[in-house]
């Protein structure tokens, strides 16, 4: 039988404010000791009170515009019970009732639209680490900003499973809310997965897998749970509505709690907290700092650069903005280098952070558009402007220091070349050439080339060969 | 009060102190005495004040201190088994308050543990005695506090307030127990007990002391959300947008607990003739009429001085207590949450596993009380059942916000008893709760609407036991209710 799924998708964005939601401790834990950004708030002293961190605010409006949603003037927070060593209070600070984040949705390249139902901000969990006979906690994510984000179940494929999660990365990250690191847990995807008969007219039972954190493992459990699904429906079984785990390693998911084990959260409104009260005119004044998005640079350059090169560049948000700022001409040449030679360099991801500037990117361009610069020389100038040692020398300067640039002035050229056609040992190949020979050419041109120490314009070279011997 | 100066030394002040309090001891009122600490303190006032400098309003007075308060003088335990051994690194911004001003805490004092309860039975040390009775309860929670000040072992004493757990002892033994307007005080270091009700709040002997201790402890604090604006030291209406959080420049206001009471005429100044709202509803059999009693010659002399008697019928008070009953228990099922002996203070021994920890733990540290609570709270949270429950309760508290708007139309303050008895026997009600919920049932209503309450003394019953009586003003009256209690002395 033949089955639709049907897809839902909840996010969790760690959001990159200075400090954490609750109290004014340091976010970032990154390669930190363990429990050591954590205050008085974060594990639960008595009498602590949160305290809402106000850029966790403005960067939600920034994550909501970026997936074209309400900003919501009235939103307030809830308290989630539940007793677990991750959780000092006993409870999660989240939105329940009313979010910050309301309806909106985020257009995928292929151009599905998934409706985004509402996002909300809360507060992270700690980490716990278990061994055989005991856990460590870690309390230094505790109260770290999420946004998570609720999709419609809009999406119908494990491909545009997966093309959601990675629009919804590259959103977050041009809206500059997150650092966007998911092998650090940055972003992290609860899946809900169901099947039905194509046609019918209900849903069918959900699974939830949980806790994803790459792009690939959400398309590869989504492709597992159609095919678990199927199965148990074409054997006449039921899918149990449960929470799963995926296992990157065999591939697979595996159930672990069903819906009647389901906790209850005792969900309570926060009375330490008063509610979130926004003006129209700051949720204007936040929005109006949104920084260009995908969907903006693909109309930018969708007819300049080559689709499939841009929608690989569009993973980097540093690249599309240098590239706002190349002369129009030159950045097809530019976003090729970069598709090709910086992207393909081992140290890419550390070169990304400190890109050279217009002004240089634009010089090599022209310089290999008035062909000084052969292309194998633009792409060695290109990665030289990356050099510690050397950048911020300019493109023409490092080509001169590395004796790159190209003879293109004829004159001088066409010294070169009588030097060499006056040497015995090219006689041979000259007289076969003029007698129809085509292959020496090469030979000739080699010769001119070593002569002018490779400076010379190979192309403008044979120009002047095929001239002297016709 | 008497404030340390060149005739009478800070330390003199504390040594009288923690003798009187040594002489009271069968009282049970401390949990702990600061005997070393607060000499230590009196000396470097005394040293300063020698040298001619400036030292603070508070200067060398002694003080008791409810255990629930945050600081790391001592252990904080809030009288519960759980919080055992627990030192705080952290000082509550009240007690810093006080503290700058050269205040000095001698010893704190026993209450219900995490404050649940009206008699201080449900003290993990046992109860506290009555300072007119010994046989009888100090009423609660801050039963320690009422009673070191009644006995004039202290100045003064802190407080908290979630249900009339200032005002009710208060009453009990004879002292002035101020609940002011929720948000005044600032809640940050004080062991929570029901987050949208808990005030802070004092024990003293004269209205100006009062005064005194609101003008240091008040004012808005950026470590609790909640707090207000400094309304008590500012003569005008403060506004409100000028101290809006930076990251909301628009409509978002400094927090208002529920919804804002009118202001009402009696800020700052008094005007000659005042009107009192006397609640008709209260005025029944089933209050105590030594109490009624003490109720009708206040309002006598308050007629005598040229004061109006208002009337007032205010029938959405009678859901207040099974609002409070509802409200509270949930908030504090989700506040004792964090007592789970993985951080601090007690943890049960005979935990193999992480439930167990849990639940042993939870189990041998939480009193009966505490427990009772956490079970409603938990109850009225349910999945399917807070429609039911909590969200009724919230209705019913609208209401009661509303009737106090009302009212507040029609009087300036009201005049009502604090409790329908006065001091009861130890014992006679701690097994059974709901009797004991009653004692609330005309002091709960301010909590939730977050008017404040001052419990002024007002005679004694034929047996010679304390009566209060408790007069409520509109939000942020809290000056001119001060103010205006001296008329009834």
């Amino acid at each position: 039988m033949k089955y639709l799924p049907t897809i839902g998708i909840e996010c969790h964005v760690q959001l990159c404010t200075k400090t954490k939601l609750f109290s004014e401790v340091d976010n970032d834990a990154k390669d930190k000791e363990p429990n050591s950004c954590v205050s008085p708030v974060c594990y639960a002293l008595p009498g602590m009170l949160p305290r809402l961190n106000g850029e966790a605010i403005k960067m939600a409006i920034l994550a909501g515009r970026a997936m074209n949603c309400e900003i919501n003037a009235h939103s307030r927070f809830d308290r989630k019970h539940y007793f677990y060593p991750d959780s000092p209070k006993g409870y999660q600070i989240t939105q329940f009732y009313e979010p910050i984040i309301g309806e909106g949705f985020v257009e995928l390249p292929s151009g599905t639209k998934v409706r985004i139902e509402h996002a909300h901000l809360e507060g992270d969990a700690g980490k716990l680490t278990h061994f055989d006979t005991y856990s460590l906690v870690d309390l230094n994510r505790v109260d770290t900003p999420l946004i998570e984000i609720v999709s419609m179940p809009d999406i119908h494929s494990a491909k545009d499973a997966h093309d959601y999660c990675k629009e919804l990365w590259r959103l977050m990250c041009y809206a500059g809310v997150t650092n966007g690191d998911l092998y650090n847990g940055n972003m992290r995807f609860d899946v809900n997965i169901s099947i039905a008969a194509e046609g019918a007219k209900e849903l069918g039972t959900r699974a939830e897998v949980k806790n994803l954190n790459s792009f690939r493992s959400v398309e590869r459990a989504v492709e597992y749970e159609i095919k678990r699904q199927s199965k148990l429906l074409d054997a006449g079984k039921k899918v149990v509505q449960e929470t799963r785990g995926w296992n990157d390693a065999k591939g697979e998911t595996t159930g672990q709690r069903s819906k009647e084990e389901a906790k209850d959260y005792r969900y309570m409104p926060e009375p330490d907290l008063p509610p979130i009260n926004l003006s129209a005119e700051f949720i204007d004044e936040e929005s109006a700092k949104l920084p260009l998005m995908p969907k903006d640079y693909r109309e930018a350059f969708g007819g300049v650069i080559a689709e499939d090169i841009l929608e690989i560049l569009l993973d980097y948000p540093s690249l599309m903005q240098k590239l706002k700022e190349i002369d129009n001409k030159y950045v097809k040449s530019v976003s090729n280098l970069f598709a090709s030679v910086l992207l393909a360099e081992e140290k890419s991801a550390e070169y990304l952070n400190d890109l050279p500037s217009a002004a240089d990117l634009n010089e090599l361009s022209s310089m290999n558009e008035k062909k000084e610069l052969s292309s194998t020389a633009t792409k060695e100038v290109f990665l030289r402007l990356f050099d510690p040692q050397m950048k911020g020398r300019g493109a023409k300067n490092i080509a001169k220091e590395l004796g790159l640039i190209q003879e293109n002035d004829l004159g001088a050229l066409e010294k070169i070349v009588d030097t060499v056609l006056a040497k015995p040992e090219t006689a041979k190949a000259q007289e076969d050439f003029k007698a129809g020979q085509e292959k020496v050419l090469g030979f000739l041109v080699g010769q001119v080339m070593k002569e002018s120490h490779g400076k010379a314009n190979p192309s403008v070279v044979q120009d002047i060969l095929r001239k002297k011997l016709s | 009060m008497k404030i340390a100066d060149k005739s009478t030394s800070a330390e003199k002040l504390v040594r009288d102190a923690l003798e009187k309090a040594k002489k009271y001891a069968e009282y049970n009122i401390f949990t702990f005495l600061n005997e070393e600490g607060a000499l230590k303190k009196a000396r470097e006032i005394d040293a300063r004040i020698k040298k001619g400098e400036k030292v603070g309003k508070l200067a060398g007075v002694p003080y008791a201190l409810k255990d629930n308060f945050l600081s790391p003088e001592g252990e904080t335990t809030a009288s519960a088994h759980i919080l055992e051994g627990f030192v705080s690194p952290i000082t509550a911004t009240a007690v810093a308050k006080l503290e700058a001003e050269g205040a000095i805490m001698i010893g704190r004092t026993n209450l219900d543990a995490f404050a649940h309860g009206s008699s201080t039975e449900n003290s993990y040390f046992g109860p506290t005695l009555n300072s007119r009775d010994k046989k009888r309860v100090a009423g609660g929670s801050s039963g320690g506090s009422a009673v070191a000040v009644a006995l004039d072992i202290v100045e003064f004493a802190t407080g908290t307030d979630t249900g009339g757990s200032i005002r009710q002892p208060a009453s009990f033994n004879g002292v002035y127990g101020l609940k002011p307007t929720y948000g005044c005080i600032s809640r940050y270091g004080v062991v929570a007990m029901a987050s949208s009700t808990d005030c802070i709040g004092f024990f003293t002997k004269t209205p100006d002391d009062m005064d005194l201790l609101m003008s240091i402890a008040s004012g808005q604090d950026p470590k609790d959300m909640t707090t207000l604006p400094d309304y008590y030291n500012t003569d005008a209406d403060t506004e409100l947008s000028d101290l809006r959080p930076s990251w909301a420049t628009g409509a978002d206001r400094a927090p208002e607990p529920r919804n804002d009471g009118r202001e009402g005429a009696c800020r700052g100044s008094l005007n000659s003739s005042v009107r009192i709202g006397i609640i008709k509803d209260f005025d029944n059999e089933s209050v105590d009429s030594d109490i009624r009693e003490a109720l009708k010659k206040k309002v006598e002399l308050l007629k005598s001085k040229g004061h109006e008697i208002v009337e007032l019928e205010m029938p959405a008070l009678k859901y207040g207590l099974a609002a409070y009953y509802i409200i509270v228990p949930a908030e504090v099922a989700s506040n004792l949450s964090r007592y789970d002996g993985v951080r601090y203070g007690f943890r049960s021994e005979k935990s193999d596993d992480l439930d167990a920890l849990y639940y042993n733990t939870r189990f041998e540290g939480f009193m009966p009380e505490n427990k009772r609570r956490i079970m409603i709270g938990n109850f009225v949270l349910s999945s399917g059942f807070y429609d039911a429950y909590f969200l009724k309760a919230a209705k019913a508290r609208t209401m009661i916000i509303n009737e106090y708007e009302k009212a507040f139309s029609e009087c300036d303050f009201i005049l009502t008893p604090v409790s329908p008895n006065p001091a009861f026997k130890l014992g006679e009600k701690v097994n059974d709760p709901v009797a004991m919920y009653l004692e609330d049932v005309m002091s709960v209503s301010l909590n939730l609407a977050g008017v404040p309450g001052l419990t002024i003394p007002a005679g004694e019953t034929k047996d010679g036991l304390a009566v209060g009586l408790q007069l409520v003003g509109p939000r942020r009256s809290d000056k001119a209710l001060i103010e205006f209690s001296k008329e009834l002395a």
